[in-house]
């Protein structure tokens, strides 16, 4: 028995959430007055947590560095949110989406977990639309589904393409209403800097005031972490710019375990980088690759031309395109999933076939589907011996209809007209399924500290589908913390307000300050950027979509050699008592440069090829899936899961193994 | 409706209601005009009832006024507020580039409309009321005849005043051009049923004032 | 390119600001207009000098934190984008650029670009919600049909992404493009109707309390707002606001 125990209750697992809460703990209302929880992090699943937690009559406090949690980066999400609803009638079911959800997870999520996850995906919907989230309707008045990330139903239910941020202003609103009640004290422009334990038990938390300076000590009887995922460890991602690990990382440092920090989910197509100022990439949603084609030149002499402009996608003849997904994965062709997507753009690309300056894109061409589509619709319209330009035309407007928002970006952002020349994408980090280790209830290994949504490891195993990160937040946050806190909450009915001026305080605080007071004296020759600009470099060369033994060894020292310089040459400019920007980031890379060292440690340790994570040496080595990443049951079905220890190399492992009793395991194949 | 009307919306909407009655009244002022450019005797006969129904004198004409004075008050007050809201204007601002000139200048418009006004009643209301309530004399007559259509044509002849009630009316289409649809708005009258108003608020900020120039120069060629 | 920058420059909201200029070159028109501003901070921290601060978070043009006054203009020349998604291409070489922050008493300077949007939350706090718990057995979410109609004209109000520009480019400093979508997004909708007048009057006060001024229809928050929020949705509140206040 390893010293993780998940308490997952027992019983078949379609009970399993519902006896479990008949049979947990409560805190009678008139005692939850007296009892306070902080909620940092305001995004979906902070967000949700924060309102129902105040609903219920906690006192919450809750935390955004943002200056309004409607901010938060849930808010970019654009596709959808997947509820077992089954309203198109195509046989989906709770067990369907929970078999998904694990099969996608390529087997390495709890099975608990997941089940409750999608047994509660449907109260979700209820609950969005009763705070009168608009979502996209037939004209029958009900709701609409699509189908989204390759599964067999329609399940995603969405609001144009703006599902996060409609989701995201539900929860903000049901804040709101918390807010004026002065149920939630709200603490915008705050930052989390450490958790603070009493007694072994997370008993409050010490803040920045982001537009002071001041340092703050709140005290809870609980704590919760929601603060979102550690994309942006690789410098360019698709995460905000604030998005960061160091509340995660901060109780990761008091005590709470790491899981799996390798699994990190890689997008194909997102806008691709135009140069080295780049400061972030920008998704576009994946629903593009059902009509576009992914091609690189055949040709080696054609992709140079292309990369130093001399030559124009258009001009290159149909023989001399390599659709190489179409070639490598037949049954699945373009449409293969997110993490096979990625790995063959990069093999293209690294092989010298990019087709922009950087050498790192390729195209997603829409022109066979305006051929497509156009003659379809010339037919339709009954226009006889249609012109070439006349299908095309017919054929465009058809995608304009379908995608129009996102060509209008793209050309926004590249300044090309995707209608007449070939998009160019290229993959980038998007999404952790990694995080904070949990138990059933969502608390971490420290008593009293629990961690949701993103931050936390638990449902997503190593790849998460499309549409489901919504669906976790809000899971989380409306209908399984707010149960499970209680039971842990009521052995603390009796413990009164929790002082702040005690001798853990001092220390915790001490100890920020010290810090703080570090970055401001320090004179170093090199800002913030110019260290994390170098980490994230390490991360996507090394630790990136494909990986081998040698080079995360490679990558961990000169991750650890970048953290040495860092904290010898890092400046800082301001002080610390006004609104500082530079210092904020200082702490946050600090914070990235320890957990990317843990991060490629754990990629190292893990020798299978799963989900998001691939080694180079975990393939199939002959048959029909010869090359293809390939999964070892019998090794490595488990969680790994980090016990800090001063460095992140001295980091030690415990595993909870993954038992997987409703499901067969199986290896994917999309040839 | 208790604090309606001190309410920023409330307000929006005692704005929009002067306006429409003062755009209302516009309209019977051009129309009772405009008879001066067919037939000198009805437009007297008009001018007469206009001026001596006891009616239009002691209820209308206090009503107008008031709705002029209140819309000018007002139009004064919500414009001082509004400059408040700003404390520190911008460095650089191009206003031209998402608004019209005559939505961001409905003061300066609304200012010269008031200074025309004041003219205006110089030139016509202050004699009248001076002939009939202070003179006492209500008959309407000189010489025998009405007076009304001969003072009208006496007034444009100065090309100067003509030049000056021209100018006038221009800056009072300028303040249609945005005052008509933005009194709409301000009632909440903008949903897909409303876009032909847009046309027809163009039409009506041109035409009145247009119709007030051509009969000043009618006066003032034709006297 | 190289251009010349006219940055606002202040310290803190009690200290008095100025405009400051800087010269930044070799910027690529690829850029975006934020990345051109890490730049010139890159330069700054370099040289020992406190780099510009600026709110920002997404760089995708939807959560609503960047908020500058370029040239002019919230968010810059371009139409129906954020100051993230605006592109150094719209520039020319050799050109002098002004970046001031949003300017509205209700939205004080905080720091240099970086303003206080506190009142938009405040507002929002006044009645900005649908009273309902979570509770899990909130009822099916097909058991009340909403026409597609107001589903979809419902979901263009909520667009809004609370990020000020109407207030910033309005002559006036008024909010009530913010305000008037978020109003109109629950009145479209049968759950908005049972708190719909207390809303919008409790919205609406909290709105002039904040002391930001009144619309006059001028129109140029729908041009600059990046979501094309369109001022029918003013006009809506306006009718809620009536019925409301006659109902008593």
């Amino acid at each position: 028995m390893s010293v993780l125990d998940s308490k997952v209750p027992k019983g078949p697992i379609k009970d399993k959430w519902t006896d479990y809460k008949n049979h947990i703990d409560l805190v009678n209302p008139a005692n939850k007055r007296n009892i306070d929880i902080i909620v940092v992090g305001t995004g979906l699943a902070g967000g949700s947590a924060a309102a129902t937690l105040a609903e219920l009559g906690y006192n919450v406090k809750a935390f955004a560095y943002q200056d309004s949690p409607r901010r938060a980066h849930s808010i970019a999400a654009q596709g959808g949110i997947n509820a077992a609803k089954n309203y198109q009638g195509d046989g989906d079911s709770t067990y369907r989406l929970f078999y998904d959800t694990v099969k996608g997870g390529d087997y390495r999520s709890r099975e608990a977990n997941v089940y409750r996850l999608a047994e509660v995906s449907a109260n979700i919907i209820d609950q969005c639309v009763a705070q009168g989230v608009p979502f996209a309707r037939d004209y029958g008045g009900l709701l609409d589904n699509r189908s989204f990330g390759g599964v067999l139903v329609s399940r995603t239910f969405y609001a144009k393409g703006q599902t996060g941020q409609q989701l995201l202003l539900g929860a903000y609103s049901a804040m709101n209403r918390q807010i004026a009640r002065g149920k939630i004290e709200m603490f915008n422009r705050h930052e989390m800097l450490d958790v603070v334990l009493v007694d072994g038990k997370a008993r409050g938390i010490i803040t920045r005031n982001l537009i002071t300076g001041e340092i703050e000590r709140h005290s809870a009887h609980a704590v919760v972490i929601g603060t979102g995922g550690y994309g942006n460890v690789y410098f360019l991602s698709t995460n905000a710019m604030g998005s960061n690990a160091t509340a995660a990382w901060k109780i990761h440092k008091k005590g709470a375990f790491f899981a799996n920090p390798c699994y990190t989910q890689i997008h194909p197509t997102c806008i691709p980088r135009s140069g080295d100022y780049q400061s972030k990439l920008t998704l576009m949603s994946e629903s593009l690759r059902n009509d576009g084609r992914i091609w690189v030149p055949a040709k080696i002499e054609d992709a140079k031309a292309i990369q130093e402009g001399k030559l124009k996608p258009t001009q290159i003849a149909e023989a001399d395109r390599d659709y190489y997904l179409e070639r490598r994965y037949p049954a699945f062709g373009n449409l293969v999933p997110r993490d096979v997507a990625s790995r063959a753009a990069k093999e293209r690309c690294d092989a010298g076939y990019g087709v922009n300056a950087t050498g790192e894109a390729v195209y997603l061409d829409f022109a066979a589907a305006f051929q497509r589509y156009g003659s379809e619709q010339a037919k339709l319209k009954g226009i006889k011996n249609p012109s070439k330009e006349e299908v095309i035309k017919l054929g465009q407007a058809i995608i304009e209809e379908k995608y129009g928002n996102l060509f209008q970006m793209y050309e926004k952002i590249i300044a090309e007209n995707p209608y007449e020349t070939p998009m160019m994408i290229y993959p980038a980090t998007h999404y952790t399924m990694g995080g904070v280790w949990v138990d059933y209830n969502l608390m971490t290994t420290v008593p009293g500290l629990y961690c949701i949504g993103e931050a936390n490891f638990s449902d997503h195993g190593a790849n998460r589908l499309g549409a489901s990160a919504l669906m976790q937040g809000l899971a989380d946050g409306y209908f399984v913390l707010p149960y499970t806190i209680g039971d842990y909450l009521s052995n603390d009915i009796r413990t009164g307000k929790i002082p702040t001026d005690t001798p853990e305080f001092d220390a915790v605080e001490k100890e920020v300050q010290d810090k703080i007071d570090f970055f401001l004296n320090n004179n170093g020759t090199k800002s913030v950027d110019h260290f994390h600009k170098r980490l994230g470099k390490v991360m996507w060369d090394k630790v990136g979509m494909s990986r081998n033994a040698p080079q995360l060894k490679e990558a961990m020292a000169e991750i650890k050699a970048i953290r040495e310089e860092f904290w010898k040459e890092v400046k800082v400019p301001g002080s610390g008592s006004e609104m500082n920007l530079e210092l904020e980031k200082a702490g946050r890379v600090a914070d990235f440069l320890e957990l990317g060292e843990l991060f490629a440690k754990d990629a190292l340790v893990r020798e299978e090829s799963c989900g998001g994570h691939f080694r180079e040496e975990s393939t199939e080595l002959d048959g029909e899936q010869k090359g293809e990443a390939k999964r070892n049951d019998k090794d490595f079905a488990f969680v790994s899961a980090w016990e800090y220890k001063g460095e992140p190399a001295d980091a030690v492992l415990h595993k909870e193994e993954l038992e997987f009793n409703d499901i067969e395991l199986k290896q994917r194949s999309y040839k | 409706m208790s604090g309606f009307f001190t309410s920023s919306i409330g307000r929006k909407y005692a704005m929009a209601l002067s306006a429409f009655f003062l755009m209302f009244f516009l309209i019977m002022h051009v129309a009772l005009n405009a008879v001066s450019l067919f037939s000198e005797d009805a437009f007297n006969q008009a001018s007469h009832f206009m001026g001596t129904n006891p009616l239009i004198q002691f209820l209308m004409q206090p009503v107008l006024m008031l709705g002029v004075v209140f819309h000018f008050v007002m139009g004064f007050i919500l414009e001082i507020k509004n400059r408040s809201a700003r404390v520190v204007k911008y460095a650089k601002n191009n206003g031209a580039a998402n608004s019209t000139w005559m939505s961001r200048n409905m003061i300066y418009s609304g200012l010269f409309i008031l200074i025309f006004l004041v003219i205006h009643f110089l030139d016509f209301w202050i004699p009248e009321i001076n002939t009939k309530y202070i003179v006492g004399d209500m008959s309407g007559l000189h010489d025998g005849s009405f007076r009304y259509f001969h003072e009208l044509q006496h007034k444009f002849i100065p090309i100067w005043r003509v030049a000056l009630y021209c100018i006038g009316f221009i800056f009072l289409a300028l303040h249609l051009l945005h005052g008509f649809d933005s009194a709409f708005q301000s009632l909440g009258a903008n949903n897909k049923y409303t876009k032909g108003l847009k046309g027809f608020g163009k039409a009506y900020a041109i035409l009145i004032p247009l119709m007030f120039i051509i009969i000043a120069l009618f006066h003032h060629f034709n006297h | 390119m190289n251009l010349t920058l006219k940055i606002w420059r202040q310290k803190d909201s009690k200290t008095k600001g100025q405009m400051v200029d800087y010269k930044v070159t070799d910027i690529s028109e690829h850029m975006s207009f934020l990345e051109m501003m890490d730049v010139l901070n890159e330069q700054l921290v370099n040289s020992g000098d406190e780099p510009v601060a600026f709110d920002h978070d997404c760089r995708e043009g939807i959560c609503g934190m960047c908020s500058m006054y370029i040239n002019g203009e919230a968010h810059g020349p371009d139409r129906g984008i954020t100051t993230c998604q605006l592109h150094m291409r719209m520039f020319n070489d050799g050109d002098t650029i002004t970046i001031e922050p949003f300017r509205a008493k209700a939205f004080p300077v905080i720091k240099d670009l970086v303003v206080d949007r506190m009142s938009f939350e405040r507002i929002q706090q006044a009645g900005g919600y649908i009273s309902v718990n979570t509770s899990g057995n909130t009822q099916d979410a097909n058991a009340l049909p909403i026409s597609k109609h107001a589903a979809d004209e419902a979901m263009d109000a909520a667009a809004c992404i609370g990020c000020g520009a109407c207030v910033a480019t309005c002559k006036n400093s008024s909010a009530m493009l913010f305000v008037g979508a978020k109003v109109a997004q629950y009145a479209l909708l049968p759950q908005g109707q049972v708190e719909a007048a207390d809303r919008v009057k409790n919205m609406v006060a909290q709105m002039d309390l904040e002391g930001f001024g009144n619309c006059t229809n001028t129109g140029a928050c729908e041009v600059e707002c990046p979501k094309g929020i369109s001022l029918e949705n003013i006009a809506r509140m306006n009718r809620e606001f009536l019925k409301a206040s006659i109902k008593g």
